[in-house]
Protein backbone atom coordinates (compact mmCIF):
# COMPACT_ATOMS: atom_id res chain seq x y z
CA UNK A 1 0.00 0.00 0.00
CA UNK A 2 2.21 3.02 -1.24
CA UNK A 3 0.91 3.78 -4.25
CA UNK A 4 -1.09 6.85 -5.39
CA UNK A 5 -4.26 7.12 -7.14
CA UNK A 6 -5.41 10.40 -8.89
CA UNK A 7 -9.18 10.96 -10.90
CA UNK A 8 -8.59 13.40 -13.94
CA UNK A 9 -11.08 16.05 -14.08
CA UNK A 10 -12.89 16.94 -17.19
CA UNK A 11 -16.25 18.58 -18.75
CA UNK A 12 -18.02 18.73 -21.43
CA UNK A 13 -15.28 17.75 -23.54
CA UNK A 14 -12.43 19.47 -22.09
CA UNK A 15 -9.85 18.14 -19.64
CA UNK A 16 -9.74 20.72 -16.59
CA UNK A 17 -6.31 22.22 -15.52
CA UNK A 18 -6.49 20.54 -12.13
CA UNK A 19 -6.28 17.16 -13.92
CA UNK A 20 -2.49 18.37 -14.29
CA UNK A 21 -2.20 20.09 -10.82
CA UNK A 22 -3.47 16.58 -9.09
CA UNK A 23 -0.59 14.76 -11.43
CA UNK A 24 2.18 17.24 -9.19
CA UNK A 25 0.63 16.71 -5.91
CA UNK A 26 0.23 12.68 -6.44
CA UNK A 27 3.32 12.51 -8.23
CA UNK A 28 5.02 14.20 -4.74
CA UNK A 29 3.11 12.20 -2.03
CA UNK A 30 4.31 9.09 -4.48
CA UNK A 31 7.88 10.13 -4.10
CA UNK A 32 7.25 9.91 -0.21
CA UNK A 33 5.57 6.50 -0.13
CA UNK A 34 7.42 4.98 -2.57
CA UNK A 35 5.37 3.69 -4.65
CA UNK A 36 3.31 4.53 -8.38
CA UNK A 37 1.11 7.46 -9.43
CA UNK A 38 -1.64 6.18 -11.70
CA UNK A 39 -4.18 8.58 -12.99
CA UNK A 40 -7.58 7.39 -13.62
CA UNK A 41 -9.70 8.82 -16.78
CA UNK A 42 -13.48 7.86 -16.32
CA UNK A 43 -15.90 8.76 -19.18
CA UNK A 44 -15.83 11.31 -22.50
CA UNK A 45 -13.06 10.66 -24.54
CA UNK A 46 -11.04 8.80 -22.14
CA UNK A 47 -8.05 7.87 -25.04
CA UNK A 48 -7.26 11.35 -26.09
CA UNK A 49 -7.69 12.55 -22.30
CA UNK A 50 -5.00 9.52 -21.49
CA UNK A 51 -2.81 11.25 -24.59
CA UNK A 52 -3.30 14.56 -22.99
CA UNK A 53 -2.75 13.60 -18.98
CA UNK A 54 0.60 11.43 -19.74
CA UNK A 55 2.70 14.09 -18.59
CA UNK A 56 6.12 13.48 -16.76
CA UNK A 57 5.38 11.89 -13.28
CA UNK A 58 2.35 9.54 -13.94
CA UNK A 59 3.23 5.45 -13.95
CA UNK A 60 0.11 4.69 -14.90
CA UNK A 61 -2.84 5.23 -16.58
CA UNK A 62 -6.50 3.66 -16.16
CA UNK A 63 -9.60 4.40 -18.26
CA UNK A 64 -13.06 3.42 -17.91
CA UNK A 65 -14.98 4.38 -21.18
CA UNK A 66 -18.58 4.80 -20.09
CA UNK A 67 -20.70 7.88 -20.79
CA UNK A 68 -19.17 10.81 -22.44
CA UNK A 69 -20.59 12.74 -19.56
CA UNK A 70 -19.79 13.14 -15.76
CA UNK A 71 -22.07 10.99 -13.72
CA UNK A 72 -21.23 10.30 -9.89
CA UNK A 73 -22.63 6.59 -9.53
CA UNK A 74 -20.46 5.76 -12.55
CA UNK A 75 -17.46 7.74 -10.91
CA UNK A 76 -18.07 6.06 -7.66
CA UNK A 77 -18.10 2.49 -8.76
CA UNK A 78 -15.32 2.71 -11.14
CA UNK A 79 -12.91 4.69 -8.59
CA UNK A 80 -13.78 2.03 -5.79
CA UNK A 81 -12.98 -0.92 -8.29
CA UNK A 82 -10.02 0.77 -8.99
CA UNK A 83 -8.97 1.24 -5.47
CA UNK A 84 -9.85 -2.65 -5.01
CA UNK A 85 -7.46 -3.56 -7.97
CA UNK A 86 -4.70 -1.00 -7.21
CA UNK A 87 -4.57 -0.97 -3.21
CA UNK A 88 -3.45 2.62 -3.24
CA UNK A 89 -2.71 3.94 -0.10
CA UNK A 90 -3.79 7.99 -0.92
CA UNK A 91 -6.62 8.87 -3.42
CA UNK A 92 -6.72 12.13 -4.94
CA UNK A 93 -9.89 14.15 -6.20
CA UNK A 94 -10.04 17.57 -7.71
CA UNK A 95 -12.50 19.88 -5.52
CA UNK A 96 -14.54 20.91 -8.03
CA UNK A 97 -18.22 20.88 -8.02
CA UNK A 98 -17.92 17.18 -9.53
CA UNK A 99 -15.09 16.45 -7.44
CA UNK A 100 -17.21 17.16 -4.41
CA UNK A 101 -20.31 15.02 -5.66
CA UNK A 102 -18.36 11.85 -5.86
CA UNK A 103 -15.47 11.95 -3.46
CA UNK A 104 -17.38 11.75 -0.38
CA UNK A 105 -19.46 9.04 -1.67
CA UNK A 106 -16.41 6.95 -2.72
CA UNK A 107 -14.73 7.52 1.16
CA UNK A 108 -17.96 6.30 2.23
CA UNK A 109 -17.89 3.27 0.37
CA UNK A 110 -14.53 2.68 1.07
CA UNK A 111 -14.42 3.45 4.52
CA UNK A 112 -11.88 5.73 4.08
CA UNK A 113 -11.35 9.34 6.20
CA UNK A 114 -11.62 12.15 3.46
CA UNK A 115 -9.75 15.70 3.85
CA UNK A 116 -11.29 18.34 1.35
CA UNK A 117 -9.86 21.21 0.06
CA UNK A 118 -6.66 20.90 0.47
CA UNK A 119 -3.72 23.31 -0.16
CA UNK A 120 -0.74 21.75 1.07
CA UNK A 121 0.34 17.91 1.32
CA UNK A 122 3.03 16.17 3.16
CA UNK A 123 3.75 12.56 4.09
CA UNK A 124 5.87 10.76 6.17
CA UNK A 125 5.05 7.09 4.93
CA UNK A 126 2.74 7.15 8.10
CA UNK A 127 0.84 10.08 8.79
CA UNK A 128 -0.90 12.36 6.06
CA UNK A 129 -0.50 16.00 6.43
CA UNK A 130 -3.25 18.50 4.94
CA UNK A 131 -3.50 22.12 5.22
CA UNK A 132 -6.49 23.16 4.86
CA UNK A 133 -7.77 26.98 5.34
CA UNK A 134 -10.93 27.93 7.70
CA UNK A 135 -13.05 30.63 8.44
CA UNK A 136 -12.87 31.82 4.92
CA UNK A 137 -9.16 31.93 4.72
CA UNK A 138 -8.59 34.06 7.45
CA UNK A 139 -6.75 31.03 9.17
CA UNK A 140 -4.87 28.13 7.81
CA UNK A 141 -4.95 24.47 9.47
CA UNK A 142 -3.09 21.69 9.51
CA UNK A 143 -4.70 18.11 9.26
CA UNK A 144 -3.30 15.14 9.95
CA UNK A 145 -5.48 11.77 9.32
CA UNK A 146 -3.94 8.84 11.09
CA UNK A 147 -5.26 6.26 9.14
CA UNK A 148 -3.38 3.70 6.35
CA UNK A 149 -5.42 5.04 3.83
CA UNK A 150 -7.29 8.55 3.12
CA UNK A 151 -9.05 9.91 -0.21
CA UNK A 152 -8.18 13.80 -0.17
CA UNK A 153 -9.66 16.35 -2.58
CA UNK A 154 -6.86 19.40 -3.47
CA UNK A 155 -8.19 22.81 -4.50
CA UNK A 156 -7.46 24.41 -8.51
CA UNK A 157 -4.15 26.22 -8.64
CA UNK A 158 -2.47 25.37 -5.38
CA UNK A 159 0.55 22.99 -7.25
CA UNK A 160 1.58 23.82 -10.33
CA UNK A 161 0.32 22.65 -13.35
CA UNK A 162 2.49 18.75 -14.32
CA UNK A 163 4.84 19.71 -17.70
CA UNK A 164 7.04 17.41 -20.17
CA UNK A 165 5.59 14.11 -22.16
CA UNK A 166 5.67 10.93 -19.66
CA UNK A 167 5.70 7.44 -20.34
CA UNK A 168 2.86 5.56 -18.52
CA UNK A 169 1.43 2.67 -20.10
CA UNK A 170 -2.16 3.64 -20.67
CA UNK A 171 -4.88 0.62 -20.29
CA UNK A 172 -8.47 0.02 -20.25
CA UNK A 173 -9.52 -0.52 -16.71
CA UNK A 174 -11.88 -3.66 -16.71
CA UNK A 175 -15.28 -2.44 -14.68
CA UNK A 176 -18.48 -3.44 -13.94
CA UNK A 177 -20.56 -0.83 -14.08
CA UNK A 178 -23.87 -1.79 -12.22
CA UNK A 179 -26.69 0.41 -14.21
CA UNK A 180 -29.18 -0.18 -11.89
CA UNK A 181 -27.62 1.37 -8.81
CA UNK A 182 -26.99 4.55 -11.47
CA UNK A 183 -30.38 7.20 -9.96
CA UNK A 184 -29.71 10.39 -11.52
CA UNK A 185 -29.34 11.65 -15.34
CA UNK A 186 -28.34 14.64 -16.75
CA UNK A 187 -30.58 15.92 -19.00
CA UNK A 188 -28.68 18.84 -20.62
CA UNK A 189 -26.37 22.09 -19.92
CA UNK A 190 -27.08 25.22 -19.82
CA UNK A 191 -24.84 28.78 -20.01
CA UNK A 192 -25.98 31.30 -17.66
CA UNK A 193 -24.95 35.15 -16.77
CA UNK A 194 -25.50 36.23 -20.48
CA UNK A 195 -27.11 39.36 -21.49
CA UNK A 196 -26.59 43.31 -22.20
CA UNK A 197 -23.03 43.13 -20.33
CA UNK A 198 -19.88 41.66 -20.61
CA UNK A 199 -17.79 42.06 -17.59
CA UNK A 200 -14.96 40.32 -18.62
CA UNK A 201 -14.64 42.47 -21.49
CA UNK A 202 -14.27 45.33 -19.30
CA UNK A 203 -10.98 47.78 -19.12
CA UNK A 204 -11.59 48.89 -14.99
CA UNK A 205 -14.32 47.08 -12.95
CA UNK A 206 -15.91 48.56 -9.77
CA UNK A 207 -16.58 45.54 -7.91
CA UNK A 208 -19.02 45.63 -4.79
CA UNK A 209 -19.16 43.01 -2.04
CA UNK A 210 -21.43 42.29 1.02
CA UNK A 211 -19.76 45.16 3.14
CA UNK A 212 -22.63 47.36 0.92
CA UNK A 213 -25.42 46.10 3.35
CA UNK A 214 -28.35 46.99 1.69
CA UNK A 215 -29.30 47.13 -1.69
CA UNK A 216 -30.41 50.83 -1.52
CA UNK A 217 -26.86 51.13 -0.63
CA UNK A 218 -25.66 50.49 -4.09
CA UNK A 219 -26.21 53.64 -5.39
CA UNK A 220 -23.47 55.18 -4.04
CA UNK A 221 -21.03 52.36 -5.83
CA UNK A 222 -23.18 53.40 -9.20
CA UNK A 223 -21.97 57.05 -9.06
CA UNK A 224 -18.42 55.50 -8.15
CA UNK A 225 -18.45 53.94 -11.47
CA UNK A 226 -20.26 55.98 -13.38
CA UNK A 227 -17.52 58.76 -12.73
CA UNK A 228 -14.29 56.27 -13.48
CA UNK A 229 -16.42 55.05 -16.48
CA UNK A 230 -15.74 51.88 -15.27
CA UNK A 231 -17.99 48.88 -15.32
CA UNK A 232 -19.39 47.39 -11.73
CA UNK A 233 -18.98 43.72 -11.16
CA UNK A 234 -19.89 41.92 -7.96
CA UNK A 235 -18.82 39.12 -5.10
CA UNK A 236 -22.15 36.48 -5.27
CA UNK A 237 -23.90 37.40 -2.37
CA UNK A 238 -24.95 40.53 -4.50
CA UNK A 239 -26.50 38.32 -6.99
CA UNK A 240 -27.75 36.32 -4.97
CA UNK A 241 -29.65 38.69 -3.50
CA UNK A 242 -31.28 39.53 -6.62
CA UNK A 243 -29.25 43.05 -5.98
CA UNK A 244 -27.19 42.79 -9.41
CA UNK A 245 -28.17 40.12 -12.30
CA UNK A 246 -26.07 37.06 -12.85
CA UNK A 247 -24.04 38.50 -15.40
CA UNK A 248 -22.29 40.72 -13.00
CA UNK A 249 -20.87 38.26 -10.46
CA UNK A 250 -16.87 37.60 -10.53
CA UNK A 251 -15.71 33.94 -9.49
CA UNK A 252 -15.60 30.87 -9.73
CA UNK A 253 -18.81 29.89 -10.75
CA UNK A 254 -19.54 33.24 -12.41
CA UNK A 255 -16.91 34.81 -15.05
CA UNK A 256 -13.02 35.42 -14.90
CA UNK A 257 -12.25 38.76 -15.42
CA UNK A 258 -8.51 40.31 -16.54
CA UNK A 259 -8.92 44.00 -16.21
CA UNK A 260 -6.38 46.67 -15.90
CA UNK A 261 -7.59 47.75 -12.56
CA UNK A 262 -9.89 45.72 -10.13
CA UNK A 263 -11.09 47.69 -7.41
CA UNK A 264 -13.08 44.97 -4.69
CA UNK A 265 -14.86 47.07 -2.41
CA UNK A 266 -16.62 45.32 0.65
CA UNK A 267 -15.19 42.21 -0.79
CA UNK A 268 -13.45 39.28 1.75
CA UNK A 269 -11.53 37.63 -1.22
CA UNK A 270 -13.20 33.96 -0.42
CA UNK A 271 -11.10 31.89 -2.78
CA UNK A 272 -13.92 31.26 -4.96
CA UNK A 273 -13.82 35.11 -5.79
CA UNK A 274 -10.40 35.36 -6.01
CA UNK A 275 -10.34 32.21 -8.79
CA UNK A 276 -12.22 34.70 -10.80
CA UNK A 277 -10.01 38.13 -10.76
CA UNK A 278 -6.31 37.06 -9.49
CA UNK A 279 -5.45 37.75 -13.15
CA UNK A 280 -6.27 41.43 -13.00
CA UNK A 281 -3.56 43.91 -13.79
CA UNK A 282 -3.93 46.26 -10.76
CA UNK A 283 -6.17 45.42 -7.59
CA UNK A 284 -7.71 47.63 -5.34
CA UNK A 285 -9.20 46.75 -1.94
CA UNK A 286 -11.13 48.73 0.22
CA UNK A 287 -12.21 47.04 3.16
CA UNK A 288 -11.85 47.84 7.16
CA UNK A 289 -10.96 44.50 7.97
CA UNK A 290 -7.18 44.60 7.27
CA UNK A 291 -6.57 41.04 7.71
CA UNK A 292 -8.96 39.89 5.23
CA UNK A 293 -8.02 37.70 2.34
CA UNK A 294 -8.27 40.16 -0.29
CA UNK A 295 -5.68 41.75 1.16
CA UNK A 296 -3.03 39.04 -0.03
CA UNK A 297 -3.51 39.29 -3.54
CA UNK A 298 -4.08 43.29 -3.58
CA UNK A 299 -1.73 45.55 -4.96
CA UNK A 300 -2.94 48.84 -3.49
CA UNK A 301 -5.50 48.69 -0.60
CA UNK A 302 -7.44 51.32 2.17
CA UNK A 303 -7.90 49.77 5.49
CA UNK A 304 -11.19 51.75 5.95
CA UNK A 305 -15.05 52.16 5.96
CA UNK A 306 -15.95 52.42 1.89
CA UNK A 307 -19.14 54.58 3.04
CA UNK A 308 -16.88 57.26 3.60
CA UNK A 309 -13.89 56.26 0.89
CA UNK A 310 -16.59 55.32 -1.67
CA UNK A 311 -18.14 59.12 -2.01
CA UNK A 312 -14.95 60.32 -1.35
CA UNK A 313 -13.73 58.82 -4.38
CA UNK A 314 -16.15 59.58 -6.89
CA UNK A 315 -16.02 63.13 -5.86
CA UNK A 316 -12.40 63.54 -6.97
CA UNK A 317 -14.03 62.54 -10.61
CA UNK A 318 -16.62 65.04 -10.69
CA UNK B 1 -53.18 13.48 5.80
CA UNK B 2 -51.75 12.93 1.82
CA UNK B 3 -49.42 11.21 1.22
CA UNK B 4 -46.60 14.43 0.78
CA UNK B 5 -43.03 14.37 1.56
CA UNK B 6 -40.77 14.36 4.80
CA UNK B 7 -38.49 16.46 4.63
CA UNK B 8 -34.69 16.46 6.80
CA UNK B 9 -32.74 19.37 6.88
CA UNK B 10 -29.50 19.07 8.76
CA UNK B 11 -29.02 22.70 9.98
CA UNK B 12 -25.23 23.72 11.62
CA UNK B 13 -24.38 26.51 12.96
CA UNK B 14 -21.06 27.90 12.54
CA UNK B 15 -18.59 30.24 14.28
CA UNK B 16 -17.93 33.36 12.89
CA UNK B 17 -14.91 35.34 13.77
CA UNK B 18 -14.63 39.07 14.17
CA UNK B 19 -11.81 41.17 12.20
CA UNK B 20 -8.84 41.62 15.08
CA UNK B 21 -8.66 38.19 16.62
CA UNK B 22 -5.92 35.90 18.53
CA UNK B 23 -5.60 32.54 18.58
CA UNK B 24 -5.18 30.19 21.40
CA UNK B 25 -3.52 26.91 20.51
CA UNK B 26 -5.37 24.98 17.69
CA UNK B 27 -8.41 27.71 17.61
CA UNK B 28 -9.46 31.14 17.83
CA UNK B 29 -9.90 32.79 21.32
CA UNK B 30 -13.50 32.61 22.29
CA UNK B 31 -13.87 36.38 22.63
CA UNK B 32 -13.33 36.99 18.99
CA UNK B 33 -16.11 34.34 18.21
CA UNK B 34 -19.88 34.96 17.48
CA UNK B 35 -22.41 32.15 16.21
CA UNK B 36 -24.87 31.76 13.58
CA UNK B 37 -26.92 29.59 11.18
CA UNK B 38 -24.97 28.48 8.36
CA UNK B 39 -25.71 30.69 5.29
CA UNK B 40 -26.24 28.27 2.95
CA UNK B 41 -28.76 25.65 5.80
CA UNK B 42 -30.67 29.24 5.60
CA UNK B 43 -30.80 28.58 1.83
CA UNK B 44 -32.16 24.87 2.52
CA UNK B 45 -34.66 25.31 5.41
CA UNK B 46 -36.11 28.18 3.03
CA UNK B 47 -36.12 25.50 0.22
CA UNK B 48 -37.54 23.18 2.50
CA UNK B 49 -40.49 25.30 3.87
CA UNK B 50 -41.53 26.59 0.14
CA UNK B 51 -42.01 22.79 -0.85
CA UNK B 52 -44.44 22.73 2.46
CA UNK B 53 -46.06 26.14 1.01
CA UNK B 54 -46.59 24.34 -2.25
CA UNK B 55 -48.38 21.24 -0.78
CA UNK B 56 -45.44 19.16 -1.42
CA UNK B 57 -43.84 18.55 1.56
CA UNK B 58 -46.11 17.54 4.76
CA UNK B 59 -43.17 18.17 7.20
CA UNK B 60 -40.01 19.57 7.56
CA UNK B 61 -37.71 18.56 10.47
CA UNK B 62 -34.54 20.04 11.26
CA UNK B 63 -30.99 18.06 12.71
CA UNK B 64 -28.29 19.70 14.41
CA UNK B 65 -25.41 18.10 15.99
CA UNK B 66 -24.51 20.59 18.36
CA UNK B 67 -24.22 21.54 22.12
CA UNK B 68 -27.23 22.81 24.43
CA UNK B 69 -26.12 26.80 23.02
CA UNK B 70 -26.74 26.22 19.58
CA UNK B 71 -30.41 25.77 20.38
CA UNK B 72 -30.96 29.10 19.73
CA UNK B 73 -29.62 28.78 16.26
CA UNK B 74 -31.92 26.16 16.16
CA UNK B 75 -34.91 28.07 17.03
CA UNK B 76 -33.92 30.86 13.89
CA UNK B 77 -34.91 27.86 11.43
CA UNK B 78 -37.97 26.70 13.34
CA UNK B 79 -38.90 30.55 13.33
CA UNK B 80 -38.38 30.24 9.55
CA UNK B 81 -41.40 27.34 9.46
CA UNK B 82 -39.91 24.02 10.16
CA UNK B 83 -42.16 22.00 11.91
CA UNK B 84 -39.76 20.50 14.85
CA UNK B 85 -36.17 19.90 15.38
CA UNK B 86 -34.00 17.14 16.39
CA UNK B 87 -30.46 18.12 18.46
CA UNK B 88 -28.05 15.00 18.64
CA UNK B 89 -25.25 15.86 21.65
CA UNK B 90 -23.73 13.69 23.89
CA UNK B 91 -20.96 13.90 26.52
CA UNK B 92 -18.74 11.64 24.04
CA UNK B 93 -18.24 14.77 21.37
CA UNK B 94 -17.17 17.17 24.24
CA UNK B 95 -14.31 16.40 23.60
CA UNK B 96 -13.95 15.90 20.05
CA UNK B 97 -12.10 19.57 18.78
CA UNK B 98 -12.97 18.59 14.86
CA UNK B 99 -15.80 15.62 14.32
CA UNK B 100 -14.88 14.67 11.02
CA UNK B 101 -16.92 13.90 7.62
CA UNK B 102 -17.30 10.20 8.86
CA UNK B 103 -18.09 10.97 12.36
CA UNK B 104 -20.75 13.71 11.36
CA UNK B 105 -22.11 11.06 8.32
CA UNK B 106 -23.23 8.23 11.24
CA UNK B 107 -24.81 10.70 13.48
CA UNK B 108 -27.15 12.00 10.86
CA UNK B 109 -26.98 7.84 9.44
CA UNK B 110 -29.18 7.38 12.94
CA UNK B 111 -31.53 9.94 12.48
CA UNK B 112 -32.54 9.56 8.79
CA UNK B 113 -32.83 6.31 9.74
CA UNK B 114 -35.41 7.06 12.26
CA UNK B 115 -36.96 9.41 10.68
CA UNK B 116 -37.16 7.98 6.88
CA UNK B 117 -37.44 11.28 5.16
CA UNK B 118 -37.46 11.30 1.47
CA UNK B 119 -35.58 14.37 0.82
CA UNK B 120 -32.86 15.88 2.77
CA UNK B 121 -31.74 19.11 2.11
CA UNK B 122 -28.51 20.15 3.39
CA UNK B 123 -26.36 22.84 3.13
CA UNK B 124 -23.01 22.72 0.45
CA UNK B 125 -21.29 23.54 2.86
CA UNK B 126 -20.59 25.07 6.90
CA UNK B 127 -18.94 28.82 6.47
CA UNK B 128 -16.25 27.86 8.92
CA UNK B 129 -14.69 24.45 8.24
CA UNK B 130 -15.95 24.28 4.46
CA UNK B 131 -15.26 20.66 4.20
CA UNK B 132 -18.32 20.48 1.78
CA UNK B 133 -18.77 16.66 2.12
CA UNK B 134 -20.95 15.64 4.42
CA UNK B 135 -24.24 15.34 2.56
CA UNK B 136 -22.97 13.12 -0.17
CA UNK B 137 -20.93 10.76 2.00
CA UNK B 138 -24.90 10.82 4.20
CA UNK B 139 -26.54 9.77 0.69
CA UNK B 140 -24.13 7.34 -0.01
CA UNK B 141 -24.15 5.67 3.56
CA UNK B 142 -28.28 5.73 3.67
CA UNK B 143 -28.29 4.80 0.19
CA UNK B 144 -29.79 7.70 -1.15
CA UNK B 145 -29.59 9.04 -4.49
CA UNK B 146 -27.69 12.91 -4.65
CA UNK B 147 -27.03 16.04 -6.22
CA UNK B 148 -24.11 18.44 -4.99
CA UNK B 149 -24.00 22.33 -5.09
CA UNK B 150 -28.03 22.39 -6.26
CA UNK B 151 -28.82 26.02 -6.98
CA UNK B 152 -32.16 25.00 -8.40
CA UNK B 153 -35.03 22.29 -7.98
CA UNK B 154 -38.11 22.37 -9.78
CA UNK B 155 -41.41 22.08 -6.94
CA UNK B 156 -43.02 18.81 -8.75
CA UNK B 157 -41.33 16.09 -7.94
CA UNK B 158 -43.40 14.09 -10.15
CA UNK B 159 -43.01 10.07 -10.21
CA UNK B 160 -40.32 10.46 -7.33
CA UNK B 161 -37.80 12.65 -9.36
CA UNK B 162 -36.02 15.54 -8.67
CA UNK B 163 -35.37 17.70 -11.67
CA UNK B 164 -32.63 20.10 -10.35
CA UNK B 165 -29.90 22.35 -11.87
CA UNK B 166 -26.63 22.00 -10.26
CA UNK B 167 -24.11 25.00 -10.35
CA UNK B 168 -20.93 24.04 -12.19
CA UNK B 169 -18.07 26.41 -12.45
CA UNK B 170 -17.90 29.39 -15.07
CA UNK B 171 -21.33 29.84 -15.08
CA UNK B 172 -22.52 26.13 -16.57
CA UNK B 173 -25.82 24.67 -15.09
CA UNK B 174 -26.08 21.07 -15.18
CA UNK B 175 -29.88 20.02 -15.82
CA UNK B 176 -30.42 16.17 -13.77
CA UNK B 177 -32.97 13.83 -13.12
CA UNK B 178 -32.71 12.54 -9.28
CA UNK B 179 -34.42 9.52 -8.28
CA UNK B 180 -35.86 9.45 -4.66
CA UNK B 181 -34.85 9.51 -1.45
CA UNK B 182 -31.98 11.66 -2.00
CA UNK B 183 -30.01 14.56 -0.86
CA UNK B 184 -29.57 17.57 -2.55
CA UNK B 185 -26.40 20.15 -0.86
CA UNK B 186 -28.40 23.18 -1.15
CA UNK B 187 -26.37 26.30 -2.68
CA UNK B 188 -26.75 29.85 -1.81
CA UNK B 189 -29.49 31.90 -4.25
CA UNK B 190 -31.71 29.08 -5.11
CA UNK B 191 -34.22 31.01 -3.48
CA UNK B 192 -34.51 34.06 -0.94
CA UNK B 193 -34.19 33.36 2.55
CA UNK B 194 -37.04 35.02 4.62
CA UNK B 195 -36.72 37.10 7.84
CA UNK B 196 -38.25 35.21 10.60
CA UNK B 197 -42.19 37.00 11.25
CA UNK B 198 -42.35 37.67 15.00
CA UNK B 199 -45.42 35.23 15.19
CA UNK B 200 -43.46 32.72 13.56
CA UNK B 201 -40.38 33.39 16.50
CA UNK B 202 -43.01 33.13 19.09
CA UNK B 203 -44.38 29.79 17.47
CA UNK B 204 -40.78 28.43 17.08
CA UNK B 205 -40.76 28.53 21.19
CA UNK B 206 -43.49 26.15 21.62
CA UNK B 207 -42.19 23.97 18.72
CA UNK B 208 -40.59 20.12 19.56
CA UNK B 209 -37.05 20.42 19.66
CA UNK B 210 -35.72 16.75 20.98
CA UNK B 211 -32.55 16.15 22.14
CA UNK B 212 -30.83 12.95 20.82
CA UNK B 213 -27.75 11.02 23.07
CA UNK B 214 -25.64 8.44 21.08
CA UNK B 215 -27.47 5.99 23.07
CA UNK B 216 -30.86 7.17 22.00
CA UNK B 217 -29.91 6.85 18.07
CA UNK B 218 -28.12 3.51 18.49
CA UNK B 219 -24.68 4.70 17.81
CA UNK B 220 -21.60 3.80 19.39
CA UNK B 221 -19.28 6.05 20.95
CA UNK B 222 -15.63 4.88 18.96
CA UNK B 223 -18.31 5.62 15.44
CA UNK B 224 -17.45 9.75 16.31
CA UNK B 225 -13.71 9.31 16.97
CA UNK B 226 -12.61 10.01 13.66
CA UNK B 227 -9.10 9.54 11.91
CA UNK B 228 -8.69 13.92 11.60
CA UNK B 229 -6.98 15.05 13.80
CA UNK B 230 -6.48 19.45 14.05
CA UNK B 231 -2.85 19.59 14.94
CA UNK B 232 -1.70 23.79 14.17
CA UNK B 233 -3.80 26.91 12.93
CA UNK B 234 -2.02 29.54 11.85
CA UNK B 235 -2.62 33.12 10.15
CA UNK B 236 -1.68 32.35 6.74
CA UNK B 237 1.74 33.46 5.40
CA UNK B 238 0.98 36.06 2.81
CA UNK B 239 3.74 37.04 0.18
CA UNK B 240 1.77 40.50 -0.24
CA UNK B 241 3.50 43.49 -1.05
CA UNK B 242 0.31 45.43 -0.58
CA UNK B 243 0.93 49.24 -0.22
CA UNK B 244 -1.55 50.46 2.06
CA UNK B 245 -2.65 53.77 1.83
CA UNK B 246 -3.29 55.83 5.54
CA UNK B 247 -4.78 58.40 6.68
CA UNK B 248 -8.74 60.31 6.65
CA UNK B 249 -10.83 58.95 3.78
CA UNK B 250 -10.01 62.18 1.78
CA UNK B 251 -6.50 61.41 1.80
CA UNK B 252 -6.57 57.53 0.86
CA UNK B 253 -9.16 58.50 -1.51
CA UNK B 254 -6.77 61.36 -2.97
CA UNK B 255 -4.24 58.50 -2.97
CA UNK B 256 -5.89 56.01 -5.01
CA UNK B 257 -7.56 58.79 -7.52
CA UNK B 258 -3.74 59.93 -8.14
CA UNK B 259 -2.93 56.02 -8.89
CA UNK B 260 -6.24 55.95 -10.78
CA UNK B 261 -5.68 59.08 -13.19
CA UNK B 262 -1.75 57.52 -13.64
CA UNK B 263 -3.47 54.33 -15.23
CA UNK B 264 -5.62 56.23 -17.45
CA UNK B 265 -8.76 55.89 -15.74
CA UNK B 266 -12.02 58.28 -16.34
CA UNK B 267 -9.91 60.82 -19.03
C1 LIG C 1 -19.40 26.23 -4.79
C2 LIG C 1 -19.25 27.69 -4.46
C3 LIG C 1 -19.12 28.61 -5.49
C4 LIG C 1 -18.99 29.97 -5.21
N1 LIG C 1 -18.82 30.86 -6.25
C5 LIG C 1 -18.59 32.17 -5.99
C6 LIG C 1 -18.37 33.11 -7.05
O1 LIG C 1 -18.40 32.80 -8.25
N2 LIG C 1 -18.13 34.42 -6.71
C7 LIG C 1 -18.09 34.84 -5.42
O2 LIG C 1 -17.84 36.04 -5.18
N3 LIG C 1 -18.32 33.97 -4.40
C8 LIG C 1 -18.57 32.66 -4.65
N4 LIG C 1 -18.82 31.80 -3.61
C9 LIG C 1 -19.05 32.36 -2.25
C10 LIG C 1 -17.78 32.68 -1.51
O3 LIG C 1 -17.39 31.53 -0.78
C11 LIG C 1 -18.03 33.81 -0.48
O4 LIG C 1 -19.10 33.46 0.36
C12 LIG C 1 -18.34 35.16 -1.14
O5 LIG C 1 -17.39 35.44 -2.15
C13 LIG C 1 -18.32 36.25 -0.10
O6 LIG C 1 -18.66 37.48 -0.69
P1 LIG C 1 -18.19 38.87 -0.03
O7 LIG C 1 -16.72 38.94 -0.01
O8 LIG C 1 -18.93 39.93 -0.74
O9 LIG C 1 -18.82 38.77 1.43
P2 LIG C 1 -18.11 38.58 2.84
O10 LIG C 1 -17.20 37.42 2.81
O11 LIG C 1 -19.18 38.62 3.84
O12 LIG C 1 -17.18 39.86 2.97
C14 LIG C 1 -17.64 41.16 3.18
C15 LIG C 1 -16.42 42.03 3.38
O13 LIG C 1 -16.84 43.38 3.49
C16 LIG C 1 -16.07 44.01 4.48
N5 LIG C 1 -16.84 45.15 4.98
C17 LIG C 1 -17.99 45.11 5.71
N6 LIG C 1 -18.44 46.36 5.94
C18 LIG C 1 -17.58 47.19 5.33
C19 LIG C 1 -17.52 48.61 5.21
N7 LIG C 1 -18.44 49.41 5.74
N8 LIG C 1 -16.49 49.15 4.53
C20 LIG C 1 -15.54 48.36 3.96
N9 LIG C 1 -15.55 47.02 4.04
C21 LIG C 1 -16.57 46.44 4.72
C22 LIG C 1 -15.82 42.96 5.51
O14 LIG C 1 -14.66 43.25 6.27
C23 LIG C 1 -15.64 41.71 4.64
O15 LIG C 1 -14.28 41.50 4.32
C24 LIG C 1 -18.97 30.43 -3.86
C25 LIG C 1 -19.09 29.50 -2.84
C26 LIG C 1 -19.24 28.14 -3.11
C27 LIG C 1 -19.33 27.19 -1.99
Amino acid sequence: MTDVLAVADHRRGELRDVSYELVTAGRELADVTGGNLHLAIISGPVDDFAEKANREGVDAIHTVSHGEEFNHDVYTQAITQLYDAIAPQYVLAPNSVNGLDYAPAVADELDLPIVTDAVGLEADGQTLIANREMYGGKVETTVEVDAESALVTIRSAEWPTAEGTGDAEIEAFDVEIDEDAIGSSVTGFEEVGGGDVDISEADVLVSIGRGIEEEENLDIIRELADALDATLSSSRPIVDNGWLPKNRQVGQSGKVVTPDVYIAIGISGAVQHVAGMKGSDTIVAINTDPNAPIMDIADYAIHDDLFDVVPALTEQFQ
Amino acid sequence: MSNGLCVLVPVTEVATVEDEFEIEGTAIADQYLGADLNEWDDYAVEEAVQLQEAGLADEVVTVTIGPEDCEQTIRQALAKGADRAIRVWDDALEGVDLLDVGAKTELLKAVVEAEEPDLVLSGVQSGDDSFGATGVSLASAVDFQWGAVVNGLEHDLEDGVASVRRELEGGVEELTDIDLPAVLTIQTGINEPRYASLRGIRQAQRKDLDVQTLADLGVDASAVEGDLELSEMYEPETESDVTVWEGGADDTAGQLAELLREKGVAQ
